[in-house]
């Protein structure tokens, strides 16, 4: 369902990711690793549709569509979801409030008849359950003064509410114990579904013991160096990201070499 | 005759006619007033504190009642419609004390609140005590003292508190070119009170409005302001404060109308540990002025001021902010921070921004900042990746921007006008009424 | 405790002394107190300059005299009697003008050693050229010969005048106008001598170019004139340093600095400032009234100013940037201490013209004693500056509880893209820092140089290494033994 080709993307001018391929399928779950600055949060970004960072080549196919011609918001509501590393603090604006126009947002998108706000505060009430937040978060300004771990079960909360098609986790697991990161994880199963894909991003492999991947990727120096199935997150805990530098910089060297 | 003759002689003619025409203090003062008014003329740039904000045009123009305006009535029952039953109201058209309008009966013992012109007849020495003189006084707040009609004259008494606000309503209706009015807020110690003031409606053409405040010890006054009026108003507005030992003062200021909006507020801690909040929002678009100047004095040791302006500047506005906090040699330990923070919205907007640290003590903690700029690219992006589309989430985030500083004010059902003023004023804001 | 407190601390690092405080005695050629056409002509005259030149003078003598003194800034003084002044003093010499080093009067290359400034080239000073300037007229200018290898022209301005007529007159007063300010247009009446420098089209200066300024003679005024124009893709780094000898009456010193940068060059130009202050009951010292103005004409030009402002009675100067071209870039560093009696009133004007220009305003005040210290600022971005940017951090250090600091800061935005952002900070030195410090067995005079010294970092590291070893001198890292 969604085919990455090529993808080539900069920001201010500097090449972060050169030439990523990745084909995920409906219903799959996909895991990017990769160490730090090897690009996995500009890829989420870029999918996503931040606007500072400049598609220098490639395309991004999802479904027959050009998803790389939509602004962001389009990709929203046609079911492309981005959970945020670090979800933006909106003081001033009620969770309830943002909820409730994001999720009719997206259902107006789709032909579905808006909430109204009974209806409304009856979903996102059972939703919030599953995630175990509080009801207080509905009244509070969106992510303000939340702690790290209310700030991902929002994010969670967000995604169960706009019922995505494919869901964009970017180190999720980032500033979390390992409390809050089973209570996020089995939030996330609870919405995996054979007409959901997930791309997981992450730096360590623990998430991984909680959200079991069909496949896993790792990123090096903007592209993807080395693919497998859940044992390479395994030996990548057990070696390390040296020897994947390493590669990923032969790698570069090589394509330096042929272009 | 250049208008300024034309206003002294405006002054001459009406003074008997003034409340308190009887009263010799009061008409040395209004003479000194008029003198003074007389001597400095309206403010022009060239003056530091106006810099930004020349009344010079005043001079050239004749000023002529407005055209249309709301009925009294209506503009008060749209008002009274966000409020609780048990509020207390004194209203004002034109100028002068509306009794009909005014809801006083449920005040509790030891609280007065009537129309000043009253006060000036029953207890002419307690007001005597606390109308203030135009000594220091920039030229309109002088023109203010001389020829003031009316105005609220409240007094609390040691201990009393008044639990819901009291809502002093200026409305401007037809007939008045000018209205110029007093109010005064005695605060004995350890009382406790909101007063609301609302400018409402197609105000007087000129409208100048005093309004001063006594904190005695530990006293806890809270002022709010709501200023929208039509945009043919100038409005010219001194709020000033004076704190005892332990008092509070908290000033909220809401300004989303008039051509031309200039607000002098000012405190002075006279005490040892007083605390201020100053807190303010001015919406403006179209061709609109708005300055607010604030002053903070720390004159004495202890005292803690937070300072917090917001500015949203549209069309071909401009706003304007200047604010000052002194810290005398005596007044140490003290705590200040000032903000001021600005978002244009337009290519032919202007914001100007001087917040202004003066301080000879050494043991203080000060800051302050400003800033001018846009919506927050994150906060645009996460809106924009969660379905809501660009327009609807620029006006979220203006919004937001702006009720952060609606959220300070503590009464519930004032907060809620607060917002509800917000979006009325802003662009989207109908589509967003959820959030009031 | 019998470690000293806080207030001896800082009652020891108070009590410096000014230590170029001595005076050179020479023979002068001086002319009489006052100020006339007069007196203009003679100046003029002395100098052998051209009739244009004496035209502006006059035009801007005459303005002068139209204009009243600014009384906005927060500093007092009785006001000034400009006819009470020596406009023009020069040491005395056989010729017009020394040719070379060896006809300088040995006694001033022995003050300017004195001063730490040694002008004889064989004393390279890590490869500064130098121009120095005693009292109205320049004395020395060394390296001439290596930079005019690459086209430089540095000289004194009355040399420049006479040799470079035409480059004096296309940009003369195009930065700062005869007529700017009171003190910009009394010097441009009778400014004597300064320093002229001329970097052309894709040069980058080679060494640091460096004016020592000294006022010695009794009575007299400084006015000094400083032109610097960096054609296309030019670059200097220039360092400014003065002192005068302590004396009871005030001196005035109202200079001019005029710099222009042209596309993609790049002008930095730092002081050391430490005029005499004045002794510790005020009486004294320099009257430091300085315009300095630099024009980012070019696009991508880049202009940085830092400055360490330790010395003068009162210091007015409020070095500034009009940023023209298009993506160009004002920087204004600046250290001010104030001490005794001393008033400052300093800070900066960034004026963004051009799109997407940037500007960074950072400011350290220390005021010590009863010393005053000002910041005061103006950004202001006009209608047609868009995606400008502006950052400004202002802090202050109080140091005894009878200074005062004062931020005073203007911001005016006319571009909704613009970002400015300005921040402030008033502290103290704190009781538990300095027993912190001195816990760890650090003197207490050390732990207040420690923290004054670590509040100025950010700025002395824009500094050149020399001033910068300098400037921390200045402002009293070696306290060692003056605290028992």
């Amino acid at each position: 369902m969604l085919k990455i080709n090529n993808l080539h993307a900069a920001v201010d001018g500097k090449a972060i990711l050169m030439g990523l391929n990745l084909e995920v399928g409906s219903g799959e779950v996909h895991a990017i690793m990769g160490p730090n600055g090897s690009g996995k949060s500009t890829l989420a970004q870029v999918l996503a549709g931040r606007d500072s960072f400049t598609v220098t080549d490639g395309s991004v196919d999802w479904d027959g569509t050009d998803l790389l011609a939509l602004p962001a918001e389009e990709r929203a509501r046609a079911g492309l979801f981005l959970a945020f590393q670090y979800p933006v603090e909106i003081p001033g604006v009620s969770n309830a409030y943002f909820l409730k126009a994001a999720v009719n947002a997206v259902r107006r998108h789709r032909g579905l008849p808006e909430y109204d706000a009974m209806d409304f505060l009856a979903r996102v009430k059972a939703e919030m359950k599953a995630v175990g937040m509080k009801e207080e978060f509905l009244y509070r300004s969106v992510n303000e003064g939340f702690s790290g771990g209310e700030k991902k079960r929002n994010e969670v909360l967000q995604m169960a509410l706009l019922e995505p098609r494919l869901a964009v986790l970017d180190e999720t697991d980032s500033g979390l114990d390992i409390d809050a990161l089973k209570i996020v994880a089995e939030g996330v199963n609870r919405l995996r579904s054979p007409e959901r894909s997930m791309i997981v991003i992450t730096h360590y492999q623990r998430l991984l013991d909680y959200i079991v991947p069909d496949k896993v990727h790792v990123l090096s120096q903007g592209r993807i160096v080395r693919s497998g199935g859940r044992e390479l997150a395994l030996e990548l805990e057990a070696h390390g990201y040296g020897w994947i530098d390493a590669d990923g910089k032969a790698a570069a060297a090589a394509s330096g070499a042929r272009s | 005759m250049s208008t300024i003759d034309a206003w002294v002689a405006h002054q001459r003619e009406r003074a008997c006619q003034l409340p308190g025409a009887a009263l010799p203090w009061l008409a040395r003062r209004r003479a000194d007033a008029i003198a003074r008014f007389a001597d400095l003329g309206w403010p022009t740039s060239r003056l530091e504190g106006w810099r930004h904000t020349s009344l010079a045009f005043l001079d050239q123009q004749a000023l002529a009642a407005p055209a249309f305006a709301p009925h009294p009535a209506f503009a008060l029952a749209t008002l009274r419609a966000a409020f609780d039953e048990g509020d207390h109201w004194l209203v004002f058209v034109d100028g002068r004390f509306a009794p009909v309008l005014s809801v006083t009966g449920m005040l509790p013992a030891g609280v007065k609140a009537g129309a000043l012109s009253e006060a000036l007849n029953s207890a002419p020495d307690a007001v005597e005590a606390a109308f203030g003189s135009a000594d220091d006084s920039a030229s309109p707040y002088a023109l203010n003292l001389a020829l003031c009609s009316d105005g609220a004259f409240v007094h609390l008494a040691r201990g009393t508190a008044l639990e819901q606000p009291l809502h002093l309503v200026f409305i401007g209706a037809t007939g008045a070119a000018d209205t110029h009015l007093r109010n005064l807020i005695v605060a004995d110690a350890n009382s406790e009170a909101t007063v609301v003031e609302h400018h409402v409606g197609g105000g007087a053409t000129l409208g100048t409005v005093v309004t001063r405040v006594q904190a005695a010890q530990d006293a806890r006054i809270t002022h709010v302001k709501l200023q929208q009026q039509d945009a043919q108003a100038i409005h010219l507005a001194q709020i000033e404060a004076e704190q005892a030992r332990g008092a509070y003062f908290a000033s909220h200021s809401l300004s989303f109308g008039a051509r031309l909006a200039r607000n002098d507020i000012r405190t002075r801690f006279a005490g040892e540990g007083c605390e201020t909040l100053f807190n303010g929002l001015y919406h403006v678009d179209g061709r609109r002025h708005v300055d607010h100047h604030t002053l903070i004095e720390h004159a004495r040791p202890l005292g803690t001021s937070r300072e917090y302006y917001r500015g949203l500047v549209d069309g071909n506005a401009r706003g304007v902010f200047a604010g000052r906090i002194i810290v005398a040699q005596d007044a140490q330990r003290t705590d200040a921070i000032q903000r001021c923070d600005n978002l244009l919205l337009s290519r032919l907007a202007e914001a100007d921004a001087r917040p202004e640290l003066e301080i000879y003590a050494d043991d203080v903690k000060c800051a302050h900042g400003a800033t001018v700029g846009q919506i927050d690219e994150d906060a645009l992006f996460y809106l924009r990746a969660r379905g809501i589309d660009t327009d609807h989430a620029r006006q979220l985030l203006t919004y937001a921007f702006a009720a952060e500083v609606i959220e300070r004010i503590a009464h519930a059902a004032v907060r809620k006008r607060g917002r509800g003023l917000l979006l009325s004023s802003l662009p989207g804001g109908a589509r967003m009424e959820a959030l009031q | 405790m019998n470690a000293p407190t806080r207030n001896e601390a800082l009652g020891a690092f108070l009590e410096q002394d000014y230590v170029a405080g001595f005076e050179t005695r020479l023979e002068t050629d001086t002319v009489p107190k006052g100020l006339s056409e007069d007196v203009i002509r003679t100046i003029s005259a002395r100098k052998g300059e051209p009739e244009w030149l004496l035209d502006w003078r006059l035009e801007a003598y005459r303005h002068w005299l139209t204009m009243t003194p600014p009384l906005w800034a927060a500093v007092q003084f009785p006001p000034v009697d400009f006819q009470d002044i020596v406009y023009y003093s020069a040491p005395k010499s056989k010729t017009d003008g020394p040719k070379s080093l060896d006809e300088v009067d040995p006694e001033l290359l022995r003050t300017f050693e004195k001063l730490g400034v040694p002008l004889h080239e064989r004393a390279r000073l890590a490869g500064v050229a130098v121009d120095a300037v005693f009292d109205s007229v320049s004395v020395a200018t060394t390296f001439k010969k290596e930079l005019g290898e690459h086209g430089i022209v540095f000289c004194s301005f009355s040399e420049a005048v006479k040799e470079h007529p035409a480059l004096v007159r296309q940009y003369l007063g195009t930065v700062v106008p005869p007529g700017d300010n009171f003190y910009a247009a009394l010097n441009s009446a009778v400014f004597s001598d300064g320093s002229f420098v001329f970097i052309p089209k894709g040069v980058k200066c080679p060494m640091e170019l460096s004016t020592y300024f000294r006022i010695n003679a009794r009575d007299t005024g400084q006015f000094e004139r400083t032109l610097i124009i960096a054609e296309e893709g030019a670059s200097v780094s220039y360092l400014e340093g003065c002192t005068a000898p302590m004396r009871d009456e005030n001196q005035l010193h109202a200079a001019v600095v005029e710099l222009i940068a042209l596309d993609d060059a790049k002008i930095k130009y730092s002081t050391v400032q430490n005029w005499y202050p004045g002794d510790k009951d005020g009486k004294g010292g320099i009257y430091n009234f300085v315009t300095k103005r630099g024009d980012c004409r070019g696009a991508r030009s880049h202009i940085s100013w830092t400055q360490v402002e330790t010395g003068s009675a009162i210091t007015w100067k409020y070095p500034s940037v009009i940023l023209r071209g298009d993506d160009s870039v004002g920087d204004f560093h600046s250290v001010a201490l104030t001490n005794n009696l001393q008033q400052a009133d300093t800070g900066t004007k960034m004026i963004h013209m051009g799109r997407n220009t940037r500007s960074t305003i950072l400011s350290k005040g220390i005021s010590a004693g009863r010393g005053s210290n000002t910041f005061r600022g103006l950004v202001r971005v006009t209608p047609k500056a868009e995606g400008a940017r502006n950052y400004t951090q202002c802090d202050s250090l109080l140091i005894g509880d009878r200074c005062a600091a004062h931020t005073f800061p203007t911001i005016e935005v006319r571009h909704p893209t613009a970002h400015v952002e300005h921040e402030a900070t008033t502290s103290r030195i704190g009781e538990d820092q300095l027993f912190y410090a001195m816990q760890r067995g650090i003197s207490a005079e050390d732990a207040v140089s420690m923290i004054v010294n670590g509040f100025c970092r950010e700025v002395f590291k824009e500094l050149p290494m020399e001033f910068a070893v300098e400037a921390q001198k200045l402002l009293g890292v070696s306290l060692e033994g003056s605290v028992g």
